[in-house]
């Protein structure tokens, strides 16, 4: 019973992570049906821009950003790099789709592909240099005390054990809930979502409807990359131990949510979110109950299975078209 | 001068040229019909004039402006709209988000409001079903959304692209008759038909484009009742 709510608040948390970071392979999978394979390293992009400004800003409210130690900061001080790294990386967001995959609209998708993979590398070789994030693993200074919030006494095996529930993984769960509702307002109660779920329809028949299709596609990539900011944020404030921007567990991580985004149905919203927690579940699980090592195997498996009996995913749409 | 005027023009596929040159205007007020067989360059020409395509050659001027090169929408916010073949109806989205998505470009609400009402009141069977997804619709539905769709965005000009496509012939017959009515309403219209015989009994006049070229022009009228025409078109012996 412990155990279980303890494994259920990490899937919550760790849950919101690929929902947030699904949701950005999902959107832009929808208006342009290409896999941005770039997007894992926006999330790269969130944890180290956060990383470098936090290093730059405790000494401004009087800590030390080298001391483990260290105390933490006022909560606005985290907000506003929350915020500051939000809009960094949909302006970058922004950017890549602008002067990457603008020019290619009309190429085969196969170049698109191609060419995010080009933008991937690109993005992981800049943030290794020495004047951009460096070629080494860093440790984020704490912008949040994981203080204790509820601490619960339920039986276990071994006779009753106190399950914990923190700060972070709370604040993780609740940044995301309201980032992930202010999104759902927007795709399905606002003109500009209403006219992005029609681009994702059809392009064309969108442009005969006055819908500037180019800035609807700009403003997907911008809020994709704004949630995958946040993502990479949440992320370095629960493992604080930031590897550096090539390394194979943020790959895995992208690749991991890209599989929330495939079985939640790739294209649709909810879909991502559905995914995203559903991934988290068995992965916890079955690293908690089953072996640790194959945390990684149950997620693939899933995938693999959800995909034979469900090949658009969970909630996707099987029928496209009435003709 | 006229509210459209297409002069000359060229587009290419690929290599493959599927306009040859065509000219033809719209006066303001009218209802004027480009019919041709399947193929003949028809869809071509509308999505060139919409800017969808880019033309290699010619000129496009609508209501005094150039607009050859414009994107897509910012031809709509001329008043020049489309509804394409095939209706090109939101499967995903509700009747009335499809139905809203046609004033995408305005702000004025209570001028909005006002235009979907009438457009509504062309298409009472829409009315019926604005809270259903878009995509459960028949066909025939389909067209009448995509009609009234278009005249939310209140046009100046209006062009319909087969809209008479695969309906039963009492549909068509209905659909028609709101084009009649639309236009006595004050809409010009550009109609394009495959099925010339209907289109030319609602249209003033009337242009036969085959592969490419204008080769008839003419009152429609006297297009119905000239031998060519009656022959090719219109199924007689
Ligand atoms: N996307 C396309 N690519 C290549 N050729 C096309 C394309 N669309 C239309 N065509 C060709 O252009 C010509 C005109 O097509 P279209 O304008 O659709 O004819 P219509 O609407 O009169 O039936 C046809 O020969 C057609 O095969
Ligand atoms: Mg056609």
């Amino acid at each position: 019973m412990a155990d279980f709510a303890q494994t259920l608040m990490t899937t919550l948390a760790v849950g919101s992570l690929y929902a947030l970071i699904a949701l950005g392979y999902t959107m832009v999978y929808g208006i342009l049906k290409f896999i941005n394979f770039a997007h894992s390293d926006i999330v790269v992009l969130g944890a180290w821009i956060s990383f470098t400004l936090t290093r730059w800003l405790f000494p401004a409210v009087g800590l030390d950003a080298h001391n483990p130690d260290s105390p933490a900061p006022p909560l606005w001080l985290g907000a506003s790099i929350l915020i500051a790294a939000v809009v960094a990386c949909s302006l970058i967001g922004f950017v890549i789709e602008r002067f990457a995959y603008r020019p290619l609209r009309k190429a085969p998708r196969l170049n698109v592909l191609i060419t995010a993979i080009g933008v991937s590398l690109l993005l992981q070789n800049l943030g290794q240099l020495s004047f951009m994030f460096g070629p080494s693993p860093q440790k984020m200074p704490a912008l949040l005390s994981n203080v204790e919030l509820w601490r619960l006494s339920l039986p276990s095996s071994g006779g009753a054990r106190n399950v914990v529930i923190g700060l972070v993984d709370v604040m993780i769960v609740g940044t995301s809930a309201v980032l992930m509702i202010a999104l759902e307002f927007l795709v399905f109660r606002t003109k500009i979502g209403t006219a992005m779920r029609a681009v994702s329809y059809d392009l064309e028949a969108s442009a005969l409807m006055g819908i500037p299709v180019d800035r609807i596609i700009s403003y997907t990539f911008m809020l994709g990359s704004a949630l995958a900011a946040a993502a990479g944020f949440l992320y370095a404030l629960k493992y604080p131990g930031l590897n550096q921007p090539a390394h194979t567990t943020w790959v895995l991580l992208g690749l991991k949510a890209f599989v929330a985004a495939v079985i939640g149905g790739i294209g649709n919203v909810r879909g991502a979110v559905l995914g995203g927690f559903v991934i988290a579940a068995v992965e916890q699980f079955g690293a908690y109950y089953l072996s640790s090592s194959y945390r990684d195997v149950y997620v693939f498996a899933l995938l693999i299975a959800i995909l034979l009996v469900r090949p658009s995913g969970l909630l996707g749409s099987t029928v496209r078209e009435k003709v | 001068m006229a509210l459209l005027e297409v002069e000359n023009l060229g587009v290419f596929y690929g290599a493959i040229e599927a306009l040859r040159g065509v000219s033809l205007c719209v006066e303001a007020g009218e209802v004027v019909t480009l019919i041709g067989a399947n193929g003949a360059g028809k869809s071509t020409t509308l999505r060139t004039i919409s800017g969808l395509l880019q033309p290699r050659s010619g000129k496009i001027v609508f209501d005094g402006r150039p607009i050859q090169n414009w994107p897509p929408h910012k031809v709509v916010e001329t008043g020049l709209v489309q509804a394409p073949e095939g209706r090109k109806i939101f499967s995903n989205l509700t009747v009335e988000e499809n139905l809203n998505l046609g004033a995408f470009l305005r702000n004025d609400k209570a001028a909005i409001a006002k235009d979907r009402e009438r457009a509504l009141e062309f298409f009472p069977r829409v009315r019926e079903r604005l809270a259903q997804q878009a995509g459960t619709l028949s066909g025939g539905e389909q067209q009448m959304l995509a009609i009234a769709r278009a005249l939310v965005a209140r046009p100046k000009l209006l062009m319909l692209d087969e809209p008479s496509l695969g309906l039963a012939p009492q549909l068509v017959q209905t659909i028609f008759q709101v084009i009649r009515e639309i236009n006595r309403a004050g809409t010009t219209i550009l109609l394009v038909e495959q099925n010339a015989n209907m289109a030319l009994q609602v249209a003033h006049r009337a242009y036969v484009i085959e592969v490419g070229k204008i080769r008839m022009e003419g009152p429609a009228a006297q297009l119905a009742a000239s031998d060519d025409v009656r022959k090719a078109y219109l199924g007689a012996h």
